[in-house]
């Protein structure tokens, strides 16, 4: 095979013609280039997603035709070559990121939530709400591996969330409707031998991993308060945390569901949204108990970890979507606030955190900052932009 | 789909400035299409929260989801939007889900 055919690729040609609709250039120049510093943005309302080239502060290509990508999350293999669209509308698309193309599209349910890849980049694993369990696939050609039904104590299929994945070619996530958390294990081949844990608490929403692998939590919406599983324990165990936040002040509604992905752990200290209050929830993980409860700006939905620990940049469900807070982790107080625009639905740091990007969805917009000056730096045309995923997430544990 | 895109206009032109609770109608639009679609899908097929397709919403009157929509269905993610909604605009979005959502 001619190597610099396979590495031509159509980025460059595409980046002069600023964001092209496919990236399918006749006759390139031969480009060699690594793919550390791209990512792609999640068009949500046209099903497209936008590469983008973190250096260039500029989108490179738009791939399209990859459904409704509502909620959409991604992974990426661990060459850092090919990434894994989850799609809501059950869609598994296999992006080559040189080559801006779509490589293999699946439809694997009728309505998914999210998904990993196993530590080994072997396994891509889908989390289903219809007709719920997970899925497990080939990451090569997208072929299925395993089924797994999330049948509950009780006997009732469950919608399952939160799945990410975890050393030895494991996965776990929680059952929304039957109030479990479970792990597969595929360190012994195709078959997953799976372990359950029951009665974890009601209506678990989302879960999340540190990235030592350590701390596994869902939260829960049937009541208020975190599953949490010690992984590191020679029997791990669920047990609740921050148990009764909402007690005895009012529930307010809550518009959109929080998110535990982009969590970080700093120190001892985890961060993590409280559902129906405006507060910032600081966990005490050598303790597992309360540190603050520290007032926000509305409810939280992402609260994203500084890649250092040193601070956390939150944003906000309906209607106070158009704001972002940093909170400073050795205070554990807001020490910024700032308006970027209308619906402010995610955002990511560059591996370093030297910069961050934030997706102004109403206006068709991802702002890039200047994290330590907090300025502004570059403002990137994108439609109705949402989850904003870089290339170095596939170095990392967890989602 | 164009169709039902005029007739809505249409409607808001119509629509006198009589009823200040009321919501503009293509905002109504675009929060079913944003902030519902967070739970109940963008093409509203269905995720956290069930499908609200006509299908999905057949046999069921109008006025009852609309009541579903201000009040929000306890120990249950589906919020009250009773602060944000009046009752003229839970109804309109209700009987319009059931004729299928304008874009
Ligand atoms: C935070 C998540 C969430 C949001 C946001 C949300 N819903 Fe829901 N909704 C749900 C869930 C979950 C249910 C199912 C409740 C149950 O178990 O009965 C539901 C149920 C409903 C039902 C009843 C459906 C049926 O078949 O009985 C209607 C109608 C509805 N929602 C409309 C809306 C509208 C309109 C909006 C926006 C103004 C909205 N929802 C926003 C989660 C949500």
């Amino acid at each position: 095979m001619n190597r610099r055919g396979l590495l031509t690729s159509a980025l460059a040609a595409a980046s002069f013609s600023g964001l092209a609709t496919t990236a399918r250039a006749e006759c390139p120049p031969p480009v060699l280039r690594g793919t550390g510093a791209l990512g792609l943005i999640v068009e949500r309302a046209s099903g497209s997603l936008a590469l983008v080239d973190q250096i260039q502060r500029a989108a490179l290509a738009r791939i399209e035709g990859l459904g409704d990508l509502s909620h959409a999350s991604i992974v990426y293999s661990p060459c850092e070559r090919y990434a894994f669209v989850f799609g809501r509308d059950g869609g598994l698309t296999k992006i080559d990121l040189l080559e801006a193309r779509i490589a293999k599209r699946v439809m694997q349910a009728g309505n998914s939530i999210g998904g990993a890849i196993s530590d080994d980049g072997t396994l891509i694993a889908v989390s289903n709400y219809e007709p719920g369990g997970v899925k497990v696939f080939d990451a090569n050609d997208l072929n299925e591996v395993a089924s797994i039904p999330a049948i509950g104590a009780k006997g009732a299929p469950s919608k399952t969330v939160g799945v990410v994945d975890l050393p030895g070619r494991r996965f776990i996530y929680s059952l929304y409707d039957a109030g479990e958390i479970w792990i597969a294990d595929f360190g012994a081949g195709a078959t997953p031998e799976l372990t359950k844990f029951g009665n974890v608490g009601r209506l678990p929403y989302d879960g999340n991993v540190t990235a030592d692998a350590r701390h596994y939590l869902a939260g829960l919406f049937g009541e208020d308060g975190f599953a949490h599983i010690d992984l590191w324990a020679a029997e791990p165990k669920c047990a609740r945390v921050l148990s009764g936040y909402n007690a005895g002040r009012e529930k307010l509604p809550v518009y959109k569901m929080p998110h535990l992905e982009g969590w970080g752990q700093s120190s001892d200290t985890l961060l993590l949204p409280a559902a129906g209050q405006h507060e910032v929830l600081a966990l005490d993980l050598a303790t597992m108990t309360e540190k603050k409860r520290i007032p926000a700006h509305g409810q939280p939905i992402f609260c994203v970890m500084r890649p250092d620990g040193r601070e956390a940049w939150v944003n906000f469900g309906h209607p106070d979507n158009d704001t972002v807070q940093i909170i400073d982790i050795p205070s554990l107080d807001v020490v910024h606030s700032f308006a970027p625009g209308p619906a402010v639905l995610h955002l990511e740091f560059t591996a370093r955190g030297h910069e961050v990007w934030i997706s102004v969805r109403d206006a068709d917009r991802v702002d890039v900052m200047d994290v330590r000056k907090r300025e502004k730096i570059a403002e990137i045309p994108v439609q109705k932009p949402s989850g904003i995923f870089f290339t170095a997430r596939a170095h990392r544990l967890g989602s | 789909m164009i169709k039902a895109a005029l007739m809505l206009t249409t409607v808001a032109l119509l629509a006198p400035a009589c009823a200040a609770a009321q919501q503009p109608r293509d905002k109504l639009v675009s929060l079913v299409r944003q902030d519902c679609g967070s739970c109940h899908g963008l093409t509203l097929k269905g995720g956290l929260g069930p499908s609200l397709l006509p299908q999905a919403l057949a046999g069921k009157d109008a006025d009852a989801l609309a009541a579903i929509i201000l009040n929000g269905v306890p120990e249950t993610p589906m919020p009250p939007w009773k602060g944000e909604l009046s009752p003229d605009d839970a109804l309109w979005i209700a009987t319009r889900l059931k004729e299928g959502f304008p874009r």
